[in-house]
């Protein structure tokens, strides 16, 4: 492990900037989703179930079913643009295209390359919940300029779920397989993060799981951010998701380098 | 340390590794001079190519060791791989670039400044003749182009040490042979050549000397000229449609007889009155006599079992 670290350099960001490259090459079409996901889920919970639940009680204040849910499809981007950039695009990199091979006829390392498509992954966590933050705002749904945390939020939150990506494509088999962590994990966090209903009305074994959940605490922080709302909580969160963030990191370069060096 | 006079390009001393529980390689010794050009030769499995990812910092040794002018591939890969340029046997072209793209992103791993990749880029177009395809997507070119591609990314970093992983299996001929008239140029610039190969007349072509290698130890190494003398004489006799006369007539003489399916192999080795023999007791038989090839040898050294 501490190898692995030493072997840590800049020239991960040669790696970034690769996927960079061709992400940018086509921004037109990628930078879409993020930009229409917040509009539709905005049309969808607004003028249909938004009319059904009128108010949400939330941290002792009461908001609009809106209000408290657009935070959570920010923090849902973080979590889904991390994991299957991780999972799917970088598999799909090492296993299909071999480009991880031809990388590594150059003087960059095998951590270099990992570094590289875990901070990707993670720019792409960034990006997305950028222009997610941008609609939102133009639809008046952000506090600011609390709302500007979002950013460093979306870097850890980020982090953290291309870790655990990476640390699923470190171990399967086949490009399918990606479908147990994606249901027994990503999901759950999903439905039950804290993303589209206050956790606290669950019964106490559930809220105890809930809480436990890493997208919850980036819920959390992402929610407290955009509604410009502190609480003493808060850093409880920040130093479980940084940490976190940092542990699985360190966990995906070792498995993921256990996997491509035999 | 580098290109001290006397140097190896390529060093490796009792080179092992065992992996996915089997002994690929096991204890394989070799030296290349600055500038040779040295073919691997060896059935399907042999060895070659988990020697030549040993060389260039694919996979780590298990245990001996290797050196690229001096320079040790276990503590310092970053500057071997400096010095090397890879054509690995599967084609890793990316393919989210274009042609030119492809050589430009290629340039920035090795930390190359952007002005002075895209003049090399330019130039090594034009030597694999591919200057009019820079806008082209990888999908979009021949098995023969992308091979081209990919030699000149190998060249992008000027390598002093090109390895060439079987650079044209499943190639056309004439495709072939534009790889082989680059790969000749390049030696007359004094690169350094390690090359795999299966194709007997690739290696006769191309390599000033050849290693021959099986079940991961190495057989014999020459040059391809001295092993064909060496191993199988200057000629060798071929025929088919004989009978049990003929070849018990051969096994009587000095030489090395064989007999595979229908065909009967007869190596004369020194014994250069054979033709007269034969011509005398047996003119009506269908024979060929022809030159000992390096196939010959590599058949003798390595068997005609199957290996896939």
């Amino acid at each position: 492990m501490r190898a692995t670290l030493r072997n840590l350099s800049f020239r991960a960001l040669r790696v970034w900037q690769r996927d960079a490259d061709v992400y940018f090459t086509t921004w037109k079409t990628e930078f879409l989703p993020p930009l229409l996901e917040p509009i539709l889920y905005v049309l969808a919970f607004g003028l249909g179930l938004g009319k059904l639940i009128r108010h949400v009680e939330y941290n002792g204040r009461t908001l609009g079913y809106l209000e408290f849910m657009a935070p959570g499809i920010v923090a849902v981007a973080i979590m889904f643009w991390a994991f299957f950039e991780s999972t799917f695009s970088s598999y799909v990199r090492m296993y299909y295209q071999k480009t991880f091979d031809a990388i590594l006829a150059t003087p960059l390392l095998v951590e270099d390359v990992i570094l590289g498509e875990l901070l990707w992954a993670t720019s792409k966590s960034v990006i997305a919940a950028t222009i997610m933050l941008g609609v939102l705002t133009a639809l008046g749904l952000v506090a600011w300029p609390t709302g500007l945390w979002v950013v460093p939020i979306a870097f850890f939150g980020g982090l953290l779920f291309s870790a655990v990506g990476l640390l699923f494509t470190s171990m399967v088999k086949t490009i399918s397989q990606f479908n147990v962590p994606m249901f027994t994990i990503i999901m759950p966090m999903f439905t039950f993060g804290g993303t589209f209903f206050p956790i606290d009305i669950l019964p106490h074994w559930a809220l105890v799981v809930a809480w436990c959940l890493p997208l919850t605490h980036v819920a959390f922080l992402t929610r407290s951010a955009v509604l410009g709302q502190a609480s003493p909580h808060l850093w409880v969160s920040a130093l479980y998701v940084v940490g976190l963030s940092l542990v699985l990191a360190a966990w995906a370069l070792a498995r993921m380098k256990r996997r491509l060096v035999p | 340390m580098n290109g001290l006079p006397g140097t190896s390009a390529i060093q490796a001393r009792d080179l092992s590794k065992a992996y996915a529980g089997m002994e690929a390689v096991r204890g394989v010794s070799f030296d290349v001079a600055p500038g040779e050009v040295v073919g691997f030769l060896g059935p399907n499995g042999a060895g070659k190519t988990t020697t030549v990812r040993m060389i260039s910092c694919f996979l780590p040794p298990t245990s001996g060791t290797a050196t690229v002018y001096g320079v040790d591939v276990r503590t310092s890969p970053r500057e071997v791989k400096r010095m090397l340029g890879v054509c690995p046997q599967e084609d890793n072209l990316d393919p989210d670039f274009d042609v030119l793209k492809n050589l430009l992103a290629y340039g920035r791993y090795f930390g190359i400044p952007g002005r002075e990749i895209r003049e090399r880029a330019e130039r090594l177009l034009d030597f694999v003749q591919l200057s009019d395809r820079k806008k082209s997507a990888v999908q979009e070119l021949s098995g023969g182009m992308k091979r081209r591609l990919v030699l000149a990314r190998a060249l992008l970093n000027e390598p002093r040490v090109l390895i060439l992983d079987e650079p044209t299996t499943g190639l056309d001929p004439q495709a072939r042979h534009a790889i082989w008239t680059r790969v000749r140029s390049l030696r007359a610039t004094g690169v350094t050549v390690l090359l795999t190969t299966h194709y007997m007349e690739e290696a006769a072509q191309l390599c000033d000397r050849v290693v021959v290698i099986d079940n991961g130890k190495i057989l014999m190494q020459g040059a391809p000229a001295d092993l064909i003398l060496r191993e199988v004489g200057s000629t060798v006799v071929e025929a088919w449609n004989y009978d049990r006369a003929f070849a018990e007539f051969l096994s009587k003489l000095a030489g090395r007889l064989e007999e595979v399916g229908d065909r009967l192999y007869y190596y004369p080795g020194a014994d250069d009155h054979v033709e007269r023999l034969l011509d005398e007791r047996f003119p009506a038989q269908e024979r060929l006599i022809r030159r000992a090839t390096l196939e010959d040898v590599f058949l003798k050294l390595t068997g005609r079992a199957l290996r896939d």
